[in-house]
């Protein structure tokens, strides 16, 4: 075991992977010689040489396109889009081709493919460097999608979506990337290298998608989170002194229904936590289906706590940010009811 | 101060609209042979004269002529006529059958039975197709059953594609052609990317991406030629200039720029321009910029000018936006015709053996017919289980599909 911060595991994951593999292949813009701006895929192109991992030209749809036709040849590519905010030229086509590939061809062209992106809050990257942009593709069949929340996590997730044989859309919190964030941003962060939850196995291993992890064992209530949020929701927990289940859901789709329901059918309360805008955001899904499994079990009405539905502000984001405070205000609503 | 007119906004017109006289005097046309047929090593920069010619072979007495006549034996030849009848006859039949109501969409090839048909001979096995959706000569001319076709067209028990894709919308790995997408121009980047994957491999295959001249402004176009010129990835990328993207002519999508394969050189690719409607002359251009992709100097654009003679699909209307007698007008001919007489110009075709395959092969598609719409057609007959509407979402099914499959009563 050794410790890592979150982009040391995701490097570690590609390097591992590409030694295992050779039909993997890593690019994107900045990712070859300089090993990308967030350093994910530093030193990958020195080991594995220029025609395994390298440098594109800036075009999002060019380098999801292009990864599309690798995997459509029988490759594995793992790309990066350096800031989720800017996936969406290249939306068209993960939703209306990687999604559907092996549909439409029934099963005749398939398309094992990873789309790494940094996303969400907290560093100063106002509008265009803040984005959770996670419901945009959790609702559209044929993906897969994951956001990590350790760095062990990171690692043994993007290990098996890499492996996975269908397109996965994976979410790194970037706020978290160096060390666990607590929600509270004038305290110190204490880093992953300095941190126990910055253990990692150095040797090859695979996190399964589709299954939850029970960070926090509780009986009061349950808590609904993935990413940087599950670390904000477990300091506002132990701050509201509330004994509360807390769920790293980890896999968004497929999702780990099982974990969830037997979770709320125990405690009687769910509160659900993400950053990106409350509208339609992936929370209104988690609460249609805790409704519908157990309605009979719930004695309080669910509640969301989630970003604004204003676009990320640069100089008020600590206001925008679902920080402990308002975490703490919806977990004393949810007992009080 | 300087004084000016108010700015008003330049939005380009065909010239002849329904009522006028057909006129196509603006294209310009050299004579065959008249082209030079460079090495294919040939640095690109010194052959940007062939994006604004038209390389033509068949001269107007059905003679193979120039430097890039000679390509095809004589079966190749016979074959390639056997296999635009195939498509027209077929076109004909599925267009018939949708107005039957057997099916709910169609498209024909009417008049650009060369493009497909002919480059599909210039193709190895192991090499990709990225189609459109006027491309289905190239499944005919590798060979893929025409009863197959069929049932993707109906959507019946044994569509290949289990009744989820549009009729027409093919997609078979083993013969080259990949699925194709209703959305436009996306299948143009990724021919690229599968390019680059061969490259990668070593392997020795190459792709062949497909696009239409109205979908050229799709930023997919763009984000292909920045990639193809790049990594030189080994690619050949065609540019099926029919006039018309349903009802908006060409020079929406053109502008004031020379011509499509043009765009091109802005990326440093080889781009030439190739008379559509000849089928020697497409074999010969797709074998050059073939070779080029194989010995890995890298991507080669080719603009094929030829001419929609049918509607854009069965729901379109052409009479509304461009004369009755456009097609008609047509400088470059009709492919099939010009086939014709250049076999019989050599001695190796008759009327007679001609009127002898053209029935031959209506009886081959109608038997192939009748096979298909004994399985089935889009509302009657043997069709996919709604149970397959949840296979192949993913490899594997997840617990919600599943879930979701179950409440479907499946």
């Amino acid at each position: 075991m050794a410790r890592m911060t979150m982009i040391e595991a995701i490097q570690n994951a590609l390097d591992i992977s590409m030694g295992r593999d050779e039909r993997v292949v890593v690019f994107g813009e900045d990712v070859g010689y300089f090993g990308g701006v967030f350093r994910c895929t530093a030193g990958l192109q020195k080991k594995y040489g220029r025609s395994r991992c390298f440098d594109t030209p800036i075009s999002e749809l060019g380098i999801v396109g292009a990864a599309i036709g690798m995997a459509a040849y029988g490759l594995k590519p793992c790309v990066e889009i350096q800031f989720a905010d800017y996936v969406y030229p290249a939306y068209d086509q993960i939703v209306s081709e990687a999604a559907r590939l092996r549909y439409r061809s029934a099963g005749g062209f398939t398309c094992p493919l990873v789309v790494r992106m940094p996303a969400g809050g907290g560093i100063y990257g106002g509008q265009t460097h803040s984005q959770s942009p996670e419901a945009l593709f959790t609702h559209v069949a044929g993906l897969k999608v994951v956001v990590p929340s350790t760095p062990a996590d990171a690692k043994g997730l993007l290990t098996a979506a890499i492996e996975d044989p269908d397109p996965v859309i994976f979410l790194e919190p970037k706020r978290i990337y160096n060390g666990p964030f607590d929600g509270h941003h004038d305290r110190p962060i204490v880093p992953w290298k300095k941190h126990e939850g910055g253990e990692v196995d150095e040797n090859y291993y695979k996190t399964p998608l589709g299954k939850a992890a029970i960070r926090r064992q509780g009986e009061g209530l349950t808590v609904l989170a993935y990413g940087t949020m599950v670390h904000v929701a477990m300091a506002a927990v132990e701050e509201a002194g509330i004994d509360a289940e807390v769920i790293d859901l980890r896999t968004l789709v497929p999702l780990d229904t099982k974990t969830i329901m037997e979770s709320v059918r125990k405690t009687g309360r769910c509160v659900i936590v993400h950053e990106a805008t409350q509208t339609s955001g992936f929370g209104a899904e988690l609460a249609a289906q805790v409704q519908a499994e157990c309605f009979y079990h719930l004695e309080a009405p669910i509640m969301r706590v989630a970003g604004w539905d204003t676009p990320y502000p640069h100089s008020q984001e600590w206001d925008y940010f679902p920080g402990p405070a308002r975490i703490i205000r919806a977990l004393n609503a949810v007992m009080e009811a | 101060m300087d004084q000016h007119e108010p700015l008003s906004l330049n939005v380009p017109e065909p010239e002849v609209r329904p009522g006028g006289q057909p006129d196509f005097s603006s294209v310009k046309i050299p004579s065959a042979g008249a082209i030079r047929r460079p090495d294919v090593d040939e640095d690109p920069e010194n052959m940007r004269d062939l994006a604004f010619g038209i390389i033509r072979v068949l001269n107007r007495n059905g003679e193979a002529v120039g430097p890039w006549a000679g390509t095809l034996t004589d079966g190749e030849l016979r074959a390639g006529l056997e296999h635009m009848l195939t498509l027209r006859t077929y076109d004909a039949r599925m267009m018939n059958a949708q107005r039957q109501g057997k099916t709910s969409f169609y498209m024909q090839h009417l008049g650009e039975e060369a493009v497909s048909c002919a480059f599909q001979q210039v193709l190895r096995q192991g090499d990709m197709n990225f189609p459109t959706y006027r491309q289905a000569g190239l499944l005919i001319s590798s060979g893929y059953p025409l009863v197959t076709m069929m049932n993707q067209v109906y959507s019946n028990e044994a569509d290949p594609l289990r009744g989820r894709q549009l009729p027409i919308m093919y997609s078979s790995k083993e013969h080259g052609f990949f699925s194709i997408s209703g959305n436009l121009a996306t299948q143009y980047i990724q021919a690229v990317g599968w390019a680059m994957a061969s490259a990668i491999s070593g392997d020795d295959k190459i792709a062949a991406a497909w696009i239409g001249d109205g979908s050229t402004a799709e930023s997919d176009f763009h984000a292909a030629l920045v990639f193809a010129s790049t990594y030189k990835a080994p690619v050949v990328l065609n540019i099926v200039n029919n006039q018309w993207a349903i009802s908006t002519f060409q020079g929406i999508a053109r502008g004031g720029s020379g011509t499509f394969a043009a765009r091109g050189h802005g990326f440093g690719i080889p781009a030439l321009r190739v008379d559509g409607n000849d089928f020697l002359a497409v074999h010969a251009v797709g074998k050059w910029a073939a070779e080029r992709a194989r010995r890995n100097l890298g991507p080669t654009i080719v603009e094929y000018v030829t001419y929609r003679a049918g509607g854009h699909s069965t729901s379109d209307d052409p009479s509304a936006y461009r004369p009755k007698e456009e097609s008609d007008a047509w400088p470059l001919g009709d492919p099939v015709l010009r086939l014709k007489a250049h076999l019989i110009a050599r001695g190796l075709w008759s009327e007679e053996r001609h009127k002898q395959l053209e029935a031959e092969v209506h009886d081959r598609v109608i038997t192939a017919q009748k096979e298909a719409e004994a399985i089935g057609t889009l509302h009657t007959g043997r069709r996919p289980s709604p149970r397959d509407m949840f296979e192949d979402v993913y490899e594997e099914m997840p617990p919600h599909l599943i879930a979701q499959r179950h409440q479907a009563g499946y």
